[in-house]
């Protein structure tokens, strides 16, 4: 790899945030080593600092990460988001970093809607009173808009949309990213801090097209320190509506997200079966969970979503112990 | 200088076609995978340039990722799927130590390797280099496409699958296209449609006719729609030669089409 991008093996880079960052001996020759020892890419403490003090009141941050896209990642982020607000004590807010390829807006039915400027930053946009959505989509005038950036413009924009957002209260924040281990994904876990994101979840699909790219998302998570919730393995196996047959349309030849889990010692949260319903609710911009009560879809969702809550509560309690 | 190893190493390129998709996992890479099998098939020599870097599919798609790039005096020396080197590629699986390893880059790094991709591989002589892209409209893309300018591509398919969501990024890949003043070539429909293997009857488990209408709208050609079938999937799983093997499949007709429209494309501008 060294002399690939005229740089370190990326074993060898020290991390943008570390200290050593633009000025160890693997940085020599790194395309990015200005970048890094000017300290762009580390953390400003101050800023960091502000970053903190706007996300105290988050309770639970939840990823929802993919090494491979159109895999499902908005999909899983919106109906996760449905599903926790569904209890009406919780206050839940969704934030789509994915700046390129803005899912969330149509996905939640709010496609047309903006941002407005309040006193106190950015106002989200609600979906139900406890259910607040933030992404670029709010922020583009025409649906043809596309947003040529190249990483530092991105990152900006993560930024503001921790810092400058007036989320209020939140007992769940879920961000959804776009698919790879670039510069969206470095930056949400800088600015997050690791130790502050309970955990990723990881969607796949069961072919060994998709596990690849997966696990290279698992290894990122490892590399960042980011905790693991789990995988969800989505598109499952499909039952023909007419003879209700099972087909595997993306067949899982090298045994699944199963079989991965197992390897890599992840948790597995549950496979969810291809239904054309799941698709159709989200260009109609509505939950499927509601729309569909009866699919075996919806109950491998809601299990899931179960599964995500305890583990977040588990979390909570573990810290309030520490304290 | 790098320069002038550029222009060698392209020169004998006749035609670079771009493979791009506003959305992940809509085909990208099985179209640009399909793209060159069928144009093999038709005799022509092919080169994939992978540059989705953080999640290369090409190398396994052809059933290479096992294999190693090696250096010669005129740059990077391209994988080879067949004795006859008929198809060669190049990416950055065949790089890593690990298949594994998760390539953390932002973008200053990604670019500098994009850049070397196209000046550094010696591709010799082909008929077309298909470039594979990963989703988006980001460094990679503006890389990619500043890159080559000076080799004039003869355009970019663009690839989307029949549901709204994925239209809607495709729209903006369009305008990425139009503001670079890259051709666009047409659009293709992936995953429209899937007949169900025990009782034929079709299901468009991700809608239908999102591609055509988008191409419509847009006034840019329609390439074809390629239904989801699964010999298609598992054939690019096992990194089999899909065009070769199921002549009789569900996908075949649609791939050999868009094929062929690449092929009379290139022809028109030659001529």
């Amino acid at each position: 790899m060294a002399d690939a991008a005229g740089g370190p093996q990326p074993e060898d880079c020290p991390g943008t945030g570390s200290a050593q960052a633009g000025r160890a001996a693997a940085c020599q020759g790194c395309p990015n080593q200005k970048l890094c020892a000017a300290g762009a890419a580390g953390p400003d403490p101050a800023e960091a600092a502000a970053l903190r003090e706007r996300l105290r009141c988050v309770r639970h941050v939840v990823l929802v990460l993919s090494g491979k896209g159109g895999v499902g990642k908005s999909t899983f982020s919106a109906l996760l988001a449905h599903g926790l607000a569904a209890d009406e004590s919780k206050q839940v807010a969704l934030l789509d970093i994915d700046i390129c390829g803005p899912s969330i807006p149509k996905m939640m039915g709010l496609e047309g809607e903006q941002v407005h400027q309040s006193g106190s930053g950015w106002s989200p946009v609600y979906v139900e009173e406890n259910l607040s959505v933030m992404s670029v989509g709010f922020l583009l005038s025409s649906p043809d808009d596309a947003v040529i950036w190249r990483g530092p413009k991105k990152n900006g924009l993560i930024k503001q949309f921790l810092r400058d957002v007036d989320w209020g209260e939140m007992d769940y924040l879920i961000i959804d990213t776009p698919p790879g281990t670039s510069d969206e994904h470095l930056s949400i876990v800088q600015y997050l801090g690791a130790s502050h994101v309970d955990g990723a979840v990881i969607i796949t699909t069961p072919q060994e097209v998709s596990l690849q790219d997966v696990r290279k998302e698992i290894n990122f998570c490892h590399k960042v320190k980011l905790p693991i919730i789990g995988v969800v393995e989505n598109m499952s196996g499909f039952i023909c509506p007419k003879c209700k047959n099972e087909s595997q349309i993306f067949s899982p030849t090298t045994g699944g997200a199963e079989k991965m889990c197992q390897n890599l010692n992840v948790s597995l949260l549950g496979k969810v079966p291809l239904d054309p319903q799941i698709g159709k609710s989200c260009d109609k911009g509505q939950s499927f969970l509601s729309e569909a009560p009866e699919s075996p879809a919806t109950s491998s969702y809601r299990n899931i979503i179960q599964r995500i809550q305890e583990y977040c509560d588990l979390q909570h309690t573990q810290e309030e112990k520490t304290i | 200088s790098a320069e002038v190893i550029g222009a060698s190493n392209l020169s004998g390129v006749r035609h670079v076609v771009l493979v791009l998709s506003g959305k992940g996992g809509v085909g990208k890479s099985t179209v640009a995978t399909q793209l060159a099998l069928a144009l093999r098939q038709a005799g022509k020599k092919v080169g994939i340039l992978d540059v989705d870097l953080c999640g290369p599919s090409i190398p396994r798609m052809f059933r290479v990722q096992d294999s190693a790039v090696h250096q010669c005096d005129s740059g990077w020396v391209p994988v080879f799927v067949d004795q006859e080197k008929s198809i060669s590629l190049m990416s950055i699986g065949f790089l890593l130590e690990k298949p594994d390893d998760a390539v953390v880059w932002r973008g200053p790094k990604k670019n500098a390797l994009i850049k070397q991709f196209v000046t550094d591989v010696a591709w010799g002589d082909l008929d077309f280099l298909i470039v594979d892209t990963p989703p988006g409209t980001s460094d990679e893309h503006i890389s990619t496409v500043e890159a080559l300018r000076p080799y004039k591509p003869l355009g970019a398919i663009l690839v989307t699958t029949p549901q709204e969501v994925a239209v809607g990024d495709v729209r903006r890949e369009l305008t990425f296209c139009k503001k670079t003043g890259l051709r666009v070539l047409g659009i293709v429909e992936n995953m429209s449609g899937f007949v169900c293997p025990h009782c034929s009857e079709c299901t468009n488990v991700f809608s239908k006719g999102g591609g055509e209408e988008l191409a419509k709208y847009a006034g840019v050609p329609f390439l074809g729609s390629v239904p989801l079938d699964p010999q298609l999937s598992q054939s690019l799983e096992e990194g089999r030669d899909f065009i070769r093997e199921f002549p009789k499949s569900s996908a075949f007709p649609a791939l050999l089409h868009i094929a062929q429209q690449v092929s009379d494309s290139a022809s028109q501008r030659s001529s």
